[in-house]
């Protein structure tokens, strides 16, 4: 689908080999960790391959390849546009070797190659959202301070200069945003709290750690806008009072660390960063710390221990981090996306960013859209958007059209949500009434072929996994609900099981040291209270309904799909099939071992 | 600290106490006895072992009573059914993960875990699930580690770095594998450490032990002797823990105004020469090639005669006294009065000037 900006008249070019150019040409190759890993970088080489060879230098002299941040539909890349005086025509699922037609035919012959641009889909996905922190990611090329000063970047920074700190604070009280890590605090408040604190120096911590499995918008957003977090950390610097401040980032974000350190060196010399920034007599500068990827580190007092350089682990609170943080210092540390948010609130006011979403959740959120929907990616909504909105408007419905079972939010510390909940609206308050949680905006839909019990012994497993081992509860008592899940699982489960499990996670919730620990049960909460028969049936009858759980399967042969071929009695390693030529066969399930070889060996899935 | 007083309730009692000072020690003020196993004077409040757990009026959650600074007025209740479900369940926790073999440990009957256990009626029955198959570490010539008998409360790793810094030992590995140990999992050594002890000095379990004194005897049967180490003047105190005749162990002594409990590799595991069969147990006079065994009356007429001489021969000033920083002060003074006022000189020192 092309999508028009105005009635372009069509210049006649010729297909020749000296080609002048009188377009104005733009290609634009989302360069994400996502577009990436899908070859991005390959199919820019090919466009200026393909230019040069046909006779195209001046575009790339040009340099007209631009590489824009992630734009949310991973599952489309290598996604790119060809702008061609204004008339933006999108491609999907581009690899190097298609380059040199959309060269010729497009780009030569102004003719799109129809077959390759994106469907109707991406743009609904699109157009669904509301887009004000992703839209600068797709669009900007993140390692040109000049494309963001172009787009009005810096300028809520130099606003904040010329204010009272007190009035920043109170510009971003006003508009209400509460901070994106998880907890939902409100972030004018925090940074009051700390400007209060009667101590110096003051630090200003970026929180770039993204530990949950399935989160990546913190990632997306500093690889595709790094600026904008800076410029929201300057903002915050101002607002509290410090001249340093640090990004803690997971080593294992390699492209967003490389980024992040072009952009400060960019910062640096245009004198945005360092000493007398904007000309000024405030000294403010950043500093990278590379986490090593402990989930855990992204707790905020855990991850200050990380950064003096000792064993990441929390300690309780109080004394809050805004009286004694990072080196005991006043610190107020804000995620990602809630930096980001900020020179927007600067620039385009509190009443501005007010507007969007609901009445104690404001501003948009990001998500990360996985499972079995239609469309997964990136998505920006406003807070207090339905469920059912996201996953049927811009997810596009579940996968296959099948049945929509829950929705699993907030990572390895939320819940499942159950389809009848579907109305329910999507931010922080109403998400942890229901049992789970904001968390870092991971979503995961799930569908009718999915085991909650093996849903939550999945996010359970991480936990467990990732606890510090500071305290019992969570070290022993995530490991013990864990082995319980298992045994669930594996058909072993015992009658008071789930008590059990109820019991156990209550206490761990109530009286674990941080948040990992106190939010470990609530994957096993949640499907306990909504999905109660589908535990009943795995202890007591010995069934996974979902026909997940490998112990717990029965092989069955459908006579009336059994071809008699008798395939599954050759492989099966147990002998519990019986068979004869043209007759059908049968399993003993007292013999069946439950490997699953009949299943993969019947050619005409008849085994169920 | 200002000075300024706050009041507080903790279960019912009024008590006035300073600014700044947690719940936990409020609560010893009053009388009342909140369970900890990760807490140690010694040490920074850690609030890991989630035992000393409290309700304070108007907070949703549970506050660790040994981080929890008290604030005016507040109103704190140390147990109740929930507090007392949460601690059992902790306690069951971590016993469903220890060998539970108390009657040949060497802890017994000096084991907080152990007391805590009866105190709350847990036996770590109703979890089952993977333990801990540690082998035994006795991997150095002073300290005996049972990991599977580790709780992970952290003293033994605060203590080595926070009082000793010495930086011997850390958590390492994390979840259900975490565990204190040295860098690179590395025998403890000279190398890298000091072997003071302090380490199983504040163990609450039988995890480290002193490996000199193992099997020598359970806590309640040493006789326990307050003392003073002879090794220098810093003049620490400790318990020399007898068994008959023979000294098995040292203890800290925790109300030692010097040490607080502190010792070091000498005082804690250089008792060996008491009960050395070298050991010299009578002056010995040198006679021709030979040291030949003297009662103390002969020794010291033999001291005095020779001083005598020597003084009268060529005057005080020739002679001084040189003593040592392992003597008391005191005994350090006699030796200065007996130089000036018995010699007549002013010819005293001591090593210590170094
Ligand atoms: C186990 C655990 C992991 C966390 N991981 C992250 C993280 O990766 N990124 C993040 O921003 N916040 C994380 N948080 C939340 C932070 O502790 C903190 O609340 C947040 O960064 C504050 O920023 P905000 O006010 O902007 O939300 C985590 C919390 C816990 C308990
Ligand atoms: S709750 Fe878990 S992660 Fe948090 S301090 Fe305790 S052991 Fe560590
Ligand atoms: S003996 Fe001393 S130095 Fe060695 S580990 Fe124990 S506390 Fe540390
Ligand atoms: S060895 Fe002892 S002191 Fe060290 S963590 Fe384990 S139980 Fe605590």
């Amino acid at each position: 689908m092309v999508v028009k900006k105005k009635a372009a008249s069509k210049s006649k070019t010729s297909k020749t080999s000296t080609v002048k150019i009188d377009k104005d040409i733009i290609i634009r190759v989302c360069v994400g960790t996502g577009g990436l890993a899908a070859g991005s970088a390959e199919v820019i080489d090919a466009f200026y391959e393909e230019l040069a060879k046909t006779g195209l230098k001046a575009l790339v002299e040009k340099k007209c390849v631009n590489k824009t941040g992630c734009r949310g539909f991973c599952a489309k890349d290598v996604l790119v546009d060809v702008i061609i005086n204004g008339d933006i025509a999108t491609y999907q699922f581009i690899r190097p070797e298609m380059v040199s037609r959309i060269v010729d035919e497009h780009i030569k012959g102004d003719v799109p190659v129809r077959e390759w641009l994106v469907g109707p889909d991406y743009h609904s996905f699109h157009e669904r959202q509301t887009k004000i922190l992703l839209k600068q990611c797709g669009q900007i090329d993140p390692e040109n301070i000049e494309a963001y000063i172009e787009i009005g970047g810096y300028e809520g920074a130099k606003k904040a200069l010329a204010w009272e700190p007190v009035d920043i604070i109170e510009e971003i009280k006003t508009s209400g945003i509460r901070g994106r890590g998880g907890a939902g605090f409100l972030t004018g408040l925090k940074w009051e709290f700390c400007r209060l604190s009667k101590d110096d120096p003051k630090y200003i911590i970026c929180n770039a750690d993204e530990g949950d499995p399935g989160a990546f918008m913190d990632r997306a957003i500093i690889e595709g806008n790094p600026h904008s977090v800076i410029e929201g950390m300057i903002i915050g610097a101002l607002a509290i009072g410090c001249e340093n401040g640090y990004v803690y980032i997971r080593a294992e974000y390699p492209l967003a660390v490389e980024r992040l350190r072009m952009a400060l060196e960019q910062a640096r010399k245009k004198k945005f960063l360092g000493k007398n920034i904007f000309g000024s007599t405030f000294n403010f500068d950043i500093e990278i710390k590379l986490g090593a990827g402990a989930f855990v580190c992204g707790e905020s007092t855990a991850l200050m221990r990380s950064i003096e350089g000792k064993r990441g682990m929390p300690r309780p609170t109080p004394p809050r981090s805004v009286n004694k943080g990072l080196w005991n210092k006043p610190t107020a540390l804000n995620n990602v996306e809630t930096f980001a948010n900020i020179p927007m609130i600067m620039t385009n006011g509190a009443a501005w960013y007010a507007s969007f979403g609901n009445e104690k959740n404001k501003g948009t959120k990001v998500f990360a859209l996985t499972g079995k929907v239609k469309n997964t990616g990136l998505i920006e909504v406003p807070l207090g958007i339905s469920l059912k909105e996201i996953i049927y408007d811009i997810g596009g419905g579940v996968e296959k059209n099948r049945k929509l079972k829950a929705v699993q939010t907030g990572g390895p510390s939320g819940g499942c949500i159950p389809a009848s909940h579907i109305d329910m609206p999507v931010d922080f308050d109403s998400l942890t009434r229901i049992g789970s949680m904001m968390g870092s905006g991971g979503m995961v839909v799930l569908d009718d072929t999915t085991c909650m019990v093996d849903v939550a012994k999945f996010f359970l497993t991480f936990t467990e996994h990732e606890s510090c081992g500071k305290c019992p509860p969570c070290r022993i008592g995530t490991k013990r609900m864990l082995e319980i899940l298992t045994r669930i699982t594996e058909g072993k489960g015992k009658e008071g099981d789930m008590e059990l499990l109820v019991e156990l996670g209550i206490d761990i919730a109530h009286s674990s040291l941080c948040g990992l620990g106190q939010a470990a049960p609530n994957p096993v909460l949640s499907t306990i209270k909504y999905f109660y028969e589908e535990y009943d049936a795995h202890i007591r009858d010995g069934i996974c309904p979902a026909n997940v759980c490998k112990a717990l399967r029965q092989y069955v042969v459908s006579t009336d799909l059994c071809k008699m071929c008798g395939k599954c009695f050759r492989v099966c390693p147990a002998g519990a099939i019986s068979w004869e030529p043209k007759k059908k066969a049968a399993i003993d399930k007292l013999k069946c071992i439950k490997c699953g070889a009949c299943f993969e060996a019947c050619p005409f899935n008849s085994i169920v | 600290m200002s000075g300024e007083k706050l009041k507080i309730t903790i279960d019912g009692i009024d008590i006035l106490c300073e600014k700044g000072t947690t719940i936990l020690n409020a609560a010893r003020q009053a009388g009342v006895d909140i369970p900890t196993l990760c807490h140690d004077e010694r040490l920074e409040p850690y609030g890991g072992c989630r035992l000393c757990i409290v309700q304070i009026k108007g907070v949703n959650r549970p506050l660790p009573a040994c981080t929890t600074p008290v604030s005016s007025n507040m109103v704190v209740t140390t147990e109740n059914e929930a507090l007392t479900r949460m601690r059992k369940n902790v306690l069951e926790l971590l016993l469903s993960n220890h060998p539970n073999d108390c009657m040949r440990c060497e802890q017994t009957g000096n084991c907080t875990l152990q007391d805590l256990a009866y105190r709350y009626g847990a036996d770590g029955k109703i979890y089952e699930g993977e333990k801990w198959d540690l082998p035994i570490r006795e991997d150095n010539p002073f300290i005996t580690y049972e990991p599977n008998k580790c709780i992970l409360c952290g003293r033994c790793v605060r203590i080595c770095n926070e009082v000793v810094m010495a930086g011997t030992i850390d958590l390492v590995g994390r979840g259900f594998y975490a565990m204190p140990d040295t860098a690179f999992r590395k025998p403890r050594t000279l190398e890298n450490c000091e072997f003071c002890g302090q380490c199983v000095s504040t163990c609450p379990t039988g995890a480290l032990t002193d490996r000199k004194g193992r099997g020598k005897g359970r806590s309640y049967e040493l006789k326990k002797v307050k003392t003073t180490c002879s090794y220098c003047g810093t003049g620490c105190n400790f318990y020399l823990n007898v068994k008959g005749d023979k000294v098995v162990k040292v203890t800290s002594a925790y109300d030692s105004p010097v040490s607080q409990g502190s010792l070091c590799i000498k005082g804690r595991y250089g008792y060996d020469f008491i009960h050395s069969p070298e050991r010299i147990k009578t002056p010995l006079i040198r006679k021709g090639a030979e040291f030949v065994e003297a009662t103390w009356d002969e020794a010291l007429e033999l001291i005095a005669n020779k001083f005598k001489e020597l003084i009268e021969k060529h005057g005080p000033d020739k002679v001084g006294g040189f003593s040592s920083s392992r003597c008391t002060n005191e005994e350090n003074y006699l030796l200065a009065k007996w130089v000036r006022c018995a010699v007549g000189s002013n010819n005293v020192d001591n090593c210590a000037r170094v």
